[in-house]
């Protein structure tokens, strides 16, 4: 009851900040909300379930593209929107049915070459993608039915709305019987597969979720943000949900919003203090680890707070 | 151009590509396989060598083959002191725990690149080598340093087994990697060990940097290629097997190599990346390692 | 904007009866920051997306020097309406999804009227649209042929620097006329290395010429010689257009596969700006030609104009930082900079410029300009702006590689790059 209360009233808090925040912040923060679903998504594969993957960018951008390209081929936004979630899951489905063979490191190195190929992939088909340099969507494509897109407020209310679905499915998820399977996968793989638990299976399950959460990131980065390239597809996109669930805490549902933004106000708040401000985040990222090695959250749970979820 | 020049040439190039990628990942195979932790500042330290190496040849009046002697020696032993030292002054606080080093590297990694864009700049500077011939052959010319970095390669791999295999260093490097409570309780200072390792690895990395700058050029962000190759190279060449290590950097260096004959380049990389995903879908445990990894 | 949105409208219509009030800055800025004041007298502050870091870094240096250099010009004479200037800079790290975050942090934040000086296509692409969702004027100084071709938005501008379409249009004749007619194109998989593809093609099948081989090579490549086999033995001419700091290697490589027996050699500086060409690992590259956009090595017959440009941004004559003869710069685009921060000034003085309400009347004085002759305004050279397609065109040169040193062999008249418009941004509304 507690949990649910407190994610209500996270909810509830953007939903005031959408009256409130000033115009840079309420911006920022549509951002941040759109990024952190891709967060939450990370944290269903690897915080609940243990896999280790460096390739999301790959759902990611399969999200992202699918929506974009689609929309460029005159589809509206809705459905170039739904086509982009389904391509973030799938690819997750058919890359995870031929990585999970692996698990460790290992797993870590095949997702990462997926997500490599998927990247080259992009610029080996420029004239389609425009790789690097990218596209925008046309104003006509952000409209999703009557709400425009491309204005402030539909925007950011249309990003907590994708946020809360999100946060709140990922909650039940986790507090249900499948959740509490792939925890036991997590904490241990062999006793579980004793317990005639299909541990491939839970695994495949809980990284499709996840392609399904970065692809509705993508896609919706698309839609709302009206850009689309390949900088999204590289290594730089599979590290950051990684950083932002291991500093807000792997295995809590709120985590990747906190380390999302913290991230953001990071880099935000060093670059104006000095032109040096990449040296200033990599010092505090050393700071918060050493302080909280389990992440703001986890290290919370750790020291009493035990009915995080 | 016929067939077999082309890949005779393919084959060469592969192979330089193999020796600085050994060297690299035979630092982080240390890393990895004695701490077990995921080092996302390798690359980095790559870098800095290569950038050490540029300041050495530009403030170091001398025989330019003497200098770059020297670049070789001074670059890696100050990488692996400031390695040695983020070790003490973070790792050891986080227990290697391996979430929270992957961060704590992140955040190394930005530092270290902040500090060479601050203090070495943004742009792609030269590093001559320290001798040039270009060996003729009948269909097309070679660079004879290139040549000669295969062969630093071979020298420096077969000295790095016999530290590991002969010395007492290695003794004691080799037992607190097979399991660190039995090597405490023989007195080995694991911490020390560490620290040693985190170090020794950073500076062979820093090494491959050197080594490879007259190829290339020093760079600020050049660390993010050598860092993903030798990751997937101690990976399929098994954890902490030093020969695994060798094979996979030969394996991929030359079949990046031969696929690139008849593929354009950009499918190259995506058939030689796939290639890899493959070898350790089939073999999760890599070439040379024993169980699951 | 519709009413159908119920609680959607809220907000908006809190902001836009403010915006009536002059007083949208003054929310807009927030949490302790400063608010920026309408009055004649107060500072004019312009936006400048900086490529501080990330792979831009090496220009984005050189772009801030030039600005800054410009902007002491500015102030020096005036200001722009009477009123100092002031630049804010804000670092996108080269980054796409930073770009669009830059400008509302210049915008909304700091209370800048506009944004310029982004080089990297990616960033101009992915910040175009939020430009025109605020709707501020956003002034390019990329070379990117999307703005011309009609990709962007009414609100976005390049009247600092020629797009690549009409730079490869001008000095496709000297290409084929002079160096040979077979051409193999080395080019990185990029959008740019395909727009040199596709511009080059078209131009080639124009002269008769042929494009023998493609050669596109990923941008992350770190060695080139494996794929120098694909190249026919039949090439006149290499076409090259590296970015990236490969290209030190790219051209070494060539030389060692080639030694002194090599197809003739044509390129695009962008490769080897900011790095010193008078080096031994380039010395292949003697007696082969480059397009440049201004001359990094002054030459005999450089301008009154171009010696006092180049004295402002502090570079000798060959190309260098005055302080520091290691650094070179980036000469042949960062211009582009100078010459932007006076189209702004002439914009805004010709739509007697004050404040955000008319930023709208800057955009459309923009476009109403054409001719601009040569002058301290622009150093580089007499350029023609054509409203319509947001884009101007100006005077390319063909430098050739002798003693370490580029020395212009040619420079092509403006009517050399004109194409037919693509487009016209003037009938899309704002």
């Amino acid at each position: 009851m507690k949990a649910l209360l407190l994610h209500l009233g996270v909810l509830a808090g953007l939903l005031a900040l959408n009256f409130l925040a000033p115009a840079y912040h309420h911006a920022m923060l549509a951002r941040i909300m759109v990024l952190a679903v891709f967060g939450l998504g990370y944290n269903i594969a690897f915080g609940y379930t243990g896999l280790l993957s460096l390739g999301h960018a790959l759902y990611f951008a399969a999200g992202l593209y699918a929506t974009g390209l689609l929309s460029q081929a005159g589809w509206s936004a809705g459905p170039a929107l739904l086509a982009g979630v389904l391509a973030g899951g799938a690819i997750a489905l058919v890359s995870g049915a031929l990585a999970l063979r692996t698990a460790g490191v290992s797993l870590m190195i095949v997702t990462l070459m997926f997500a490599q190929a998927g990247y080259q992939t992009i610029l080996y088909y420029t004239p389609l993608t425009r790789g690097e340099e990218g596209f925008n969507l046309t104003n006509a494509g952000r409209m999703l039915g009557p709400v425009n897109l491309t204005e402030e407020t539909p925007r950011y209310l249309a990003a907590l709305a994708l946020f809360a679905v999100a946060l709140l499915l990922k909650l039940a998820l986790v507090r249900s019987r499948r959740g509490r399977v792939m925890v036991a996968v997590r904490e241990n793989e062999e006793r579980s597969r004793m317990l005639g638990y299909d541990v491939f299976r839970v695994k495949l399950v809980a990284l499709t979720l996840s392609g399904l959460y970065a692809g509705a990131a993508g896609a919706a980065w698309a839609v709302l943000f009206g850009y689309v390239g390949a900088g999204f597809a590289g290594i730089q996109y599979s590290i950051l949900p990684l950083l932002y669930t291991l500093l807000g805490g792997a295995g809590t549902v709120l985590g990747p919003f906190l380390g999302a933004l913290l991230m953001f106000y990071l880099i935000d708040l060093t670059s104006d203090v000095s032109q040096s401000y990449l040296f200033m985040v990599g010092a505090s990222l050393l700071i918060l680890v050493v302080f909280a090695p389990k992440g703001i959250l986890g290290s919370l749970r750790a020291r009493g707070l035990k009915w995080l979820p | 151009m016929g067939f077999w020049p082309i890949f005779l040439l393919a084959l060469m190039e592969g192979l330089v590509s193999a020796a600085v990628l050994a060297i690299t990942a035979a630092g982080l195979s240390l890393v990895f396989g004695v701490m077990r932790v995921v080092n996302v500042a390798h690359g980095a330290f790559f870098m800095l060598g290569a950038v050490g190496a540029w300041f050495v040849t530009t403030y170091v009046p001398g025989p330019p083959a003497l200098v770059f002697l020297a670049a070789m020696i001074l670059a890696p032993l100050c990488v692996a002191a400031l390695a040695g030292l983020a070790d003490i002054a973070v790792l050891k606080r986080l227990n290697y725990s391996p979430d929270a080093t992957i961060v704590a590297t992140i955040g190394l990694l930005y530092i270290l690149e902040q500090g060479a864009l601050s203090f070495f700049g943004p742009s792609a500077r030269p590093v001559p080598a320290p001798f040039s011939f270009r060996i003729q052959l009948p269909w097309f010319g070679y660079s004879g340093y290139k040549l000669a970095v295969v062969v630093a390669a071979v020298v420096l791999l077969a000295v790095l087994w016999l530290m590991i295999n002969r010395t007492k260093a290695g003794l004691v490097m080799r037992a607190t990697q097979s399991d660190p409570e039995i090597a405490r309780a023989f007195g080995i200072n694991t911490d020390k060990v560490y620290a040693g390792v985190f170090a020794f690895g950073a500076g062979l990395a820093a090494l491959a940097g050197v080594l490879v700058v007259p190829i290339q050029q020093a760079y600020y962000l050049m660390g993010e290629g050598p860092l993903l190759m030798s990751f997937i190279v101690v990976i399929i060449g098994g954890l902490g097997s030093l020969r695994g290590t060798l094979v996979a950097a030969l394996f991929i260096g030359l079949s990046d190599g031969v696929i690139s004959m008849f593929f354009s380049p950009t499918l190259t990389e995506i058939l030689a990346t796939l290639l890899v995903a493959f070898v350790l879908i089939f073999r999760p445990q890599g070439l040379f390692g024993r169980g699951a990894a | 904007m519709t009413n159908n949105l119920g609680p959607f409208t809220t907000r908006r219509r809190v902001l836009g009866g403010l915006a009536a009030t002059g007083a949208t800055a003054g929310l807009a800025t927030g949490l302790g920051t400063r608010f920026a004041q309408a009055q004649s007298s107060a500072p004019l502050k312009l936006g400048f997306q900086l490529h501080r870091t990330g792979i831009g870094a090496a220009y984005g240096r050189w772009y801030e020097r030039t600005t800054k250099a410009a902007l002491k010009a500015v102030n020096e004479a005036g200001g722009i309406n009477g009123r100092p200037v002031e630049v804010i800079f804000e670092d996108d790290g080269t980054d796409a999804a930073r770009g669009p975050q830059v400008l509302d942090k210049l915008i909304n934040q700091e209370g800048c009227e506009l944004v310029f000086g982004p080089l990297f296509s990616n960033v101009v692409m992915a910040t175009a649209p939020r430009a025109a969702e605020l709707k501020i004027p956003y002034l390019v100084c990329s070379e990117t042929h999307s703005v011309a071709a009609g990709k962007l938005n009414r609100w976005t501008m390049q009247p600092g620097i020629t797009d690549v379409k009409s730079q490869v249009r001008a000095v496709a004749p000297f290409i084929f006329d002079t160096l040979g007619k077979k051409v193999t194109m080395i080019y990185p998989d990029y959008a740019f290395g395909y727009d040199h593809r596709d511009f080059l093609t078209q131009a080639a099948k124009e002269a008769g010429a042929e494009i023998v081989k493609l050669l596109p090579i990923p941008v992350t490549e770190t060695s080139f010689t494996r794929y120098f086999a694909q190249i026919p033995r039949s090439t006149e001419v290499i076409y090259h257009v590296m970015v990236g700091p490969g290209v030190l290697t790219f051209v070494k490589e060539l030389g060692e596969f080639y030694g002194s027996n090599h197809p003739k050699l044509f390129g695009f500086i962008d490769s080897l700006e900011a790095v010193n060409i008078d080096t031994p690992s380039l010395s292949f590259l003697e007696g082969t030609h480059f397009w440049e956009g201004d001359c990094r090595y002054a030459q005999p017959d450089e301008t009154e104009f171009d010696k006092a440009y180049r004295k402002a941004v502090g570079v000798n004559d060959q190309g260098a930082a005055i302080n520091d003869p290691k650094e070179i710069s980036t000469y042949a685009h960062m211009f582009s900079c100078w010459e932007t921060l006076y189209v702004i000034k002439a914009g805004m003085e010709a739509a007697d410029y004050k404040g955000p309400q008319d930023r709208q009347k800057f955009v459309e004085a923009v476009e109403a300009m054409s001719d601009m002759p040569a002058s301290m305004q622009h150093p580089q050279g007499a350029k023609r702006f054509n409203g319509k397609t947001h884009q101007v065109f100006g005077h390319q040169n063909i430098s050739q590689v002798k003693d370490g040193r580029l020395v212009r062999i040619e420079r092509t008249s403006i009517d050399a790059g004109l194409y037919p418009d693509e487009t016209d941004y003037t009938k899309m509304s704002f």
